[in-house]
C-alpha cells in the first residue's frame, strides 16, 4: 500500500494518459455523457473541473493529514470530504464573481454541477487509499483534471463531427456516446505500460 | 397503495430504468462490473442507501429549507453510505478492498440524488421507500447483466466458479475498461430498439 517512491511527475503524466479518470477509472461519467454535445461547453466544463479538482484535493489533503488522522475521525471522511467540496465550490464561485466576472459568466452554470461530479470526490478517496504525500497529491489532482478535460473535449469534438452522419436506429444519443468513449478508452490502453501507478 | 407500488416497480425496472434509460449512476456501473459478485454487493449496497435515504428525505421533506436542501440530502446519503462501508469492511473485507473508492462514491451516485429530487421531495415516506428500493433493483439487474457477460467471456467463470464443459481462451479485453463502455452501449441499444418497436406497434393499432 505504501508508495512514497513514485515521482510526482510520473503521477502527473500517468493520471493524464494511462490512468485517465474517465477512460480507465470511470469517474465523472454523468456530466461526461450529458455535457459533451458542444465542444465549447465541454471545454469550459473541463476547465472548471480542473480548477475545482486542484483546489479541493489540496484542501482535503490538508484536512485529512492534520484534522482527520490526529483526531481518529477516519469513519467521517466521506462526510467531511463532501462538505469541503461543496463549500470550496461555493467559495470559488464567490471569488470568481468578484475578481473574474467574465469567466464566472462563462463557467457559472457548471460550478454547482461539479459538486456532485464523482471525479472530484473520487480523487480525494484515491489520494487516501494510495497514501500520497503533498506533491504527489497536488500533481495527481492537476493531472487528473487535465486528463478529464482532454477526454471530454475530445469526445465533444468527435460527437460534433459524427452527429451529421446516419446512425443505426436506437443507438442515437447515449448509446453512440458510449461506443465512442469505448473506442477512446481502447486507444488510451495503447499507452499503458509507459507509466504504472496502481 | 398496492397499485402505486406496482407502477413504481415497472417504472423503475423498465420504463425509466436508471442505468439504461436515464443514464444515471454510470461510474460505478462500469467500474465494478468485471466480476459478478462485486456488482451484486454494490447493487445491494446501493439499494439499501437509495431506499433508506429516500425514506428519510421524504420524512423530513417539510422541515428542510429549500435553499440548503442539496447539502442536507447529501449528508443524509453520506451517513447511510458510511453504514454500508463499515459493514462491508467488517464482514466482507475482500470485496470491500476490491470495490475500493467506489463504495464511497455511492454518495455522488446520481441515482440517489435523482430519486430524492424527483420523487421523495413530493411523496409520502412509504412509497418513497419503495421507489428508492426499486430504483436500486433496476440498477442491480442491469449491473448483473453486464457483469455476467463480462465475467463469462473475460474469466470463463460465473460468480468465481469455473464454467463446466466449455473451455476457451478468456477474452482479456472483456475485463478491461473499454469493454464496459461497449457492453453498456449494447444494453442501451437493445432497450431502445425494443422501446421503438413497441411505440411503432401502438401507432399501427391506432
Amino acid at each position: 500500500m505504501s508508495a512514497p517512491a513514485i515521482n510526482p511527475f510520473i503521477i502527473f503524466f500517468a493520471s493524464i494518459i494511462t490512468s485517465n479518470m474517465v477512460l480507465s477509472n470511470f469517474l465523472g461519467m454523468c456530466s461526461f455523457i450529458s455535457v459533451s454535445n458542444e465542444f465549447k461547453t465541454a471545454s469550459g466544463l473541463g476547465k472548471s473541473v480542473t480548477m475545482v479538482m486542484v483546489v479541493t484535493t489540496i484542501i482535503n489533503y490538508v484536512i485529512y493529514k492534520f484534522v482527520i488522522l490526529p483526531l481518529n475521525l477516519e469513519y467521517l471522511r466521506y462526510v467531511i470530504f463532501i462538505i469541503v467540496i461543496a463549500a470550496s465550490v461555493q467559495i470559488i464561485e464567490l471569488v470568481m464573481d468578484r475578481y473574474l466576472p467574465d469567466l464566472h459568466i462563462k463557467l457559472g452554470i457548471f460550478l454547482p454541477l461539479i459538486t456532485v461530479n464523482c471525479a472530484i470526490l473520487g480523487i480525494s478517496l484515491f489520494m487516501v487509499i494510495r497514501n500520497y504525500n503533498f506533491w504527489q497529491t497536488l500533481l495527481f489532482g492537476l493531472g487528473s483534471g487535465l486528463g478529464w478535460w482532454l477526454a471530454i473535449a475530445t469526445l465533444a469534438a468527435i460527437k460534433e463531427k459524427i452527429g451529421k452522419n446516419k446512425i443505426p436506429k436506437g443507438l442515437e444519443g447515449p448509446g453512440l456516446t458510449f461506443i465512442i468513449t469505448g473506442l477512446m478508452a481502447l486507444a488510451f490502453i495503447g499507452f499503458s505500460g509507459i507509466f504504472i501507478i496502481q | 397503495m398496492i397499485s402505486d407500488v406496482k407502477t413504481v416497480l415497472t417504472r423503475n425496472l423498465w420504463k425509466e430504468n436508471p442505468v439504461i434509460r436515464q443514464i444515471l449512476g454510470i461510474c460505478s456501473a462500469l467500474a465494478v462490473t468485471n466480476l459478478a459478485i462485486n456488482s451484486l454487493v454494490m447493487g445491494i449496497g446501493l439499494m439499501f442507501v437509495t431506499a433508506l435515504s429516500s425514506f428519510t428525505i421524504s420524512l423530513l421533506r417539510s422541515y428542510i429549507p429549500k435553499r440548503i436542501r442539496m447539502i442536507v440530502q447529501t449528508l443524509i446519503i453520506a451517513s447511510y453510505v458510511i453504514i454500508v462501508d463499515i459493514f462491508l469492511k467488517a464482514n466482507l473485507p475482500e470485496i470491500s478492498k476490491a470495490l475500493g473508492p467506489y463504495i464511497g462514491l455511492i454518495i455522488t451516485n446520481c441515482i440517489i440524488m435523482g430519486r430524492a429530487e424527483a420523487f421523495a421531495q413530493k411523496n409520502p415516506p412509504v412509497i418513497s421507500f419503495f421507489d428508492g428500493l426499486f430504483a436500486g433493483v433496476g440498477y442491480t439487474v442491469i449491473l448483473l447483466g453486464i457483469a455476467l457477460v463480462r465475467e463469462i467471456l473475460g474469466f470463463g467463470t460465473i460468480f468465481g466458479i469455473a464454467l463446466p464443459f466449455i473451455k476457451f481462451t478468456p477474452w482479456t479485453i472483456m475485463v478491461m475498461p473499454p469493454s464496459g463502455f461497449f457492453m453498456i452501449a449494447i444494453f442501451i441499444w437493445i432497450s431502445s430498439a425494443i422501446m421503438n418497436r413497441r411505440l411503432n406497434k401502438q401507432k399501427v393499432r391506432k
